[in-house]
């Protein structure tokens, strides 16, 4: 018995002993053959997983004086601001209208007096253009937010339209816009709709608590996005550190597909290829499989926006790191500054080293305190130690190249990068890297692959464009 | 300045393996080995292992100092390099013989070439191959008689390793005789356990394989090339015609410490996943073909330092396919 083999066997048998107390002797025989199926994907690592936060139910965390509201937060065009300076928003009035299709609104996350629309620190961006506003306490909704809504008879143009309304994007990372992945083209038929609750990374702890506390609206979310997209299937991809996640969605009756812990597993990709054996062709889209994905998060979002017209104001985020003197998951209005959530977390423990908005494998790290959480991000990682390391000669031990999970060889990718042969490392597939981290992880000589590999796709990019 | 944040490229957090920390393993996996040839040849495999491990440790800092590098003496890569070719050494080698091979090893085949990461050989092997040419009458005489031996009483007397006795039978005695002693199990016996002639660290075949069993579990040996190694040399050895059984040639000469300790260099072995099943095959044939049709009765090392040769052509060859790539032979 090869070691995927007994792997699975493993995973079945674990699965089984949690399916047998539920009782569930149907979905167990399902499940046993489901898993004995799954190939996993290539390459990916096992990270020590350090998800200290798990056990912490998600507090919401009052709103903040002063929000710095990007215009872009998501892939694609930035928001065209709709108010002006010395303007008066209320929670949920719209700053920012979609510019094209591949775009998203921006709303206000707190009512007050918009101060100034300017330059400010931005988590991805470095810098960009923020609404900034101060708030005047009332807490007052915009007109028709937070009445419930039916939404079971709408037609699917109008879900469409309501959720590209409410600014919905990717709660992911990525936080590409809701409304265009879940309109592909016609030729191309959607069989399955997996809902990732994979949440691989380590430390990040939101989508777990997400899935703990409010199941029922995700389940509502995806049955929303099913409607839409009109699929056949409906499968949640849950790993098995969150077991007890998992068992949720299958006593809901949902289809479940527990899956071994591995990273990167939550990359669409990969989860595509771990939960249904298909392969996304190179350069294509999820949907040339008959495949969409959406986060667990966005799920929850657009089940808030549809059924109380609440645009995407907040989101769930684990604050954590030996920098922050509590750890917590988070409700946290959008444009919050980290210094503020910080602050609600009893402040820094010591001068802090290095802040990481996401998690510690793609997670980017900060120069200001005050850049705020944007809906992309799923973490603060405050750090007060930071072990720097030398990088090193390459000794060709092919480390990267056996985990990397896109089958490159980040090795000679970044040695082409480094001699700036940028056209060469395209033949490489330096395009097709998703920045995942594997390969810069486990280097023995502490070679910033990812680094290069970022860099050489920003040159070929460039180049691309002349 | 203390007061601004780091900021740097994900990831954030990096694993423990580091290079020191993979050297030292080697090294840790190597020390039964030398151990067992301390008690079969005596305090002098000690001095002879001393004595490359210092001469490696001292041309690695000159250079790096001639050439204007940091000293990276702390890696231990020196260190390894000094052990693996002092394991490819007669225990009985005049004393400045391994000063010089230490000096080429490290001075020709990696500082020339840029230091560690950029030899294209295995810097050991090639100070093991400059010896064998340019003083061949020490590199193959200078055997000494283990303790406790035993190769059936016949090298006892002339100290000659197995391999040689299976090539020239007739130089020891009446060749029927010797080459049915070498099929003896007591012999195989023997040989597994490394109570025989041979170079000063490739004796014991068992110690070699614990070693190398323990670096393929803690993941810094690849189990590819250790496989294609052993199997095709193994299919080869059966197959084609000689004198010998199969676990005499498996047990015999410096193979085991070849495909564990040599072939697997990092450095100089192809870093796809498919190119070390070939660079493994490809040691294992010419080994095979060296051993059975060769003038030499041993072929390990020149067979890996052919194969090292052969690296970045296999690279170039054996491309790992990408995700969601169209099988090769499909035109876009």
């Amino acid at each position: 018995m090869s070691r995927s083999d007994l792997s699975i066997a493993i995973q079945s048998s674990e699965n089984s002993a949690f399916l047998m107390s539920h009782g569930n002797v149907d979905y167990l025989r399902k499940m046993i053959i489901l898993n004995s199926m799954l190939k996993g994907f290539l390459g990916g690592i096992h990270l020590l997983e350090n998800k200290f936060t798990e056990n912490l139910a998600i507090e919401v965390m009052p709103a903040p004086k002063r929000v710095y509201i990007p215009l872009s937060q998501h892939a694609g065009k930035s928001a065209k601001p709709v108010v002006q300076k010395d303007d008066f928003v209320k929670i949920g009035t719209k700053i920012g209208e979609s510019e094209g299709f591949i775009s998203a609104s921006v709303h206000a996350s707190i009512s007050g007096k918009v101060l100034d629309i300017k330059q400010h620190p931005h988590p991805v961006l470095a810098s960009a253009e923020c609404c900034i506003i101060e708030s005047d306490e009332t807490e007052d909704w915009a007109a028709g937010m937070k009445e419930k809504h039916d939404y079971e008879n709408l037609p699917k143009e109008e879900l469409l339209s309501i959720i590209k309304d409410a600014g919905i994007v990717g709660l992911g990372g990525a936080a590409f816009p809701t409304h265009v992945k879940l309109s592909p083209p016609p030729d191309k038929p959607i069989e399955y709709l997996l809902i990732n609750g994979c949440e691989c990374e380590p430390r990040l702890t939101a989508d777990h608590r997400l899935m703990l506390e409010y199941p029922i609206g995700i389940i509502e979310g995806a049955k929303l996005f099913q409607q839409i997209l009109d699929t056949k299937h409906l499968i949640f991809c849950i790993e098995d550190n969150k077991k007890e996640a998992a068992k949720i969605f299958i006593n809901e009756n949902e289809e479940v597909r527990v899956l071994k812990t591995k990273y990167p597993q939550g990359a669409e990709k990969q989860l595509i290829k771990a939960v249904l054996n298909r392969t996304v062709p190179r350069g294509g889209l999820p949907m040339d499989v008959g495949c969409v994905v959406q986060n667990v998060g966005t799920c929850y979002a657009a089940f808030q926006a549809v059924k109380f017209r609440k645009p995407l104001i907040d989101r769930v985020v684990t604050v954590t790191g030996d920098g922050v003197k509590e750890s917590k998951n988070l409700l946290i209005r959008i444009g919050t500054s980290a210094i503020d959530v910080v602050n609600f977390c009893g402040g820094f423990v010591d001068q802090p080293k290095r802040i990481i908005f996401g998690g510690p494998m793609m997670g980017i790290s900060q120069y200001a305190e005050d850049v705020p959480i944007i809906k992309g991000t799923s973490g603060i990682l405050v750090s007060k130690e930071v072990s720097s390391y030398e990088e090193g000669p390459c000794v060709r031990c092919g480390c990267c190249v056996d985990v990397c999970p896109m089958g490159l060889m980040p090795t000679e990718i970044y040695k082409l990068v480094k001699n700036k042969k940028f056209l060469k490392s395209k033949d490489y597939g330096v395009l097709d890297c998703i920045e995942c981290g594997c390969c810069a992880y486990g280097c023995p000589s502490k070679i910033p692959l990812v680094h290069y590999l970022k860099y050489g796709k920003n040159e070929v990019w460039r180049l691309s464009k002349k | 300045m203390k007061d601004l944040l780091i900021v740097s490229a994900s990831p954030h957090i990096s694993g423990r393996l580091d290079i020191s920390l993979a050297m030292k393993a080697v090294i840790l996996a190597l020390l039964p080995a030398l151990m067992f040839s301390v008690y079969i040849f005596g305090w002098r495999a000690l001095l002879v292992t001393v004595i490359t491990i210092v001469s490696c440790m001292i041309s690695e800092a000159i250079m790096q100092r001639m050439l204007g590098k940091k000293i990276t003496l702390d890696d231990g890569s020196a260190v390894l390099t000094g052990i693996l070719l002092a394991f490819n050494l007669p225990p009985g080698v005049p004393l400045w013989l391994p000063i010089v091979g230490s000096v080429f090893a490290i001075v020709f085949a990696k500082q020339l070439f840029g230091g560690l990461g950029y030899n294209f050989i295995n810097p050991a092997l090639a100070g093991r191959a400059f010896l064998m040419t340019s003083w061949p009458s020490f590199m193959t005489k200078e055997w000494l008689i283990p303790t406790g031996s035993t190769l059936s009483g016949i090298d006892s007397i002339t100290s000659a390793t197995p391999l040689t006795l299976l090539k020239n039978p007739a130089n020891f005695g009446p060749p029927e005789v010797i080459i049915q002693r070498l099929n003896e199990m007591a012999t195989i016996k023997n040989l597994f356990i490394g109570k025989v002639g041979g170079c000063l660290g490739e004796t014991s075949a068992l110690l070699l394989l614990i070693g190398g069993l323990f670096l393929i579990i803690i993941g810094i040996v690849d189990y590819r090339i250790v496989t294609g190694y052993l199997v095709s040399f193994g299919i080869l050895a059966f197959v084609l015609p000689t004198k010998a059984n199969l676990p005499f040639h498996l047990f015999s000469g410096g193979l085991f410490l070849g495909v564990f300790f040599m072939a697997t260099d990092w450095v100089t072995s192809p870093v796809t996943k498919k190119g070390r099943w070939i660079f493994g095959i490809g040691c294992g044939v010419l080994t095979a073909v060296i051993r059975i049709w060769g003038g030499y009765p041993e072929g390990v090392s020149y067979s890996i330092l052919l194969m090292n040769v052969f690296t970045p052509l296999i690279d170039r060859f054996t491309k790992e396919r990408i995700f969601g790539e169209k099988k090769k032979g499909v035109k876009l």
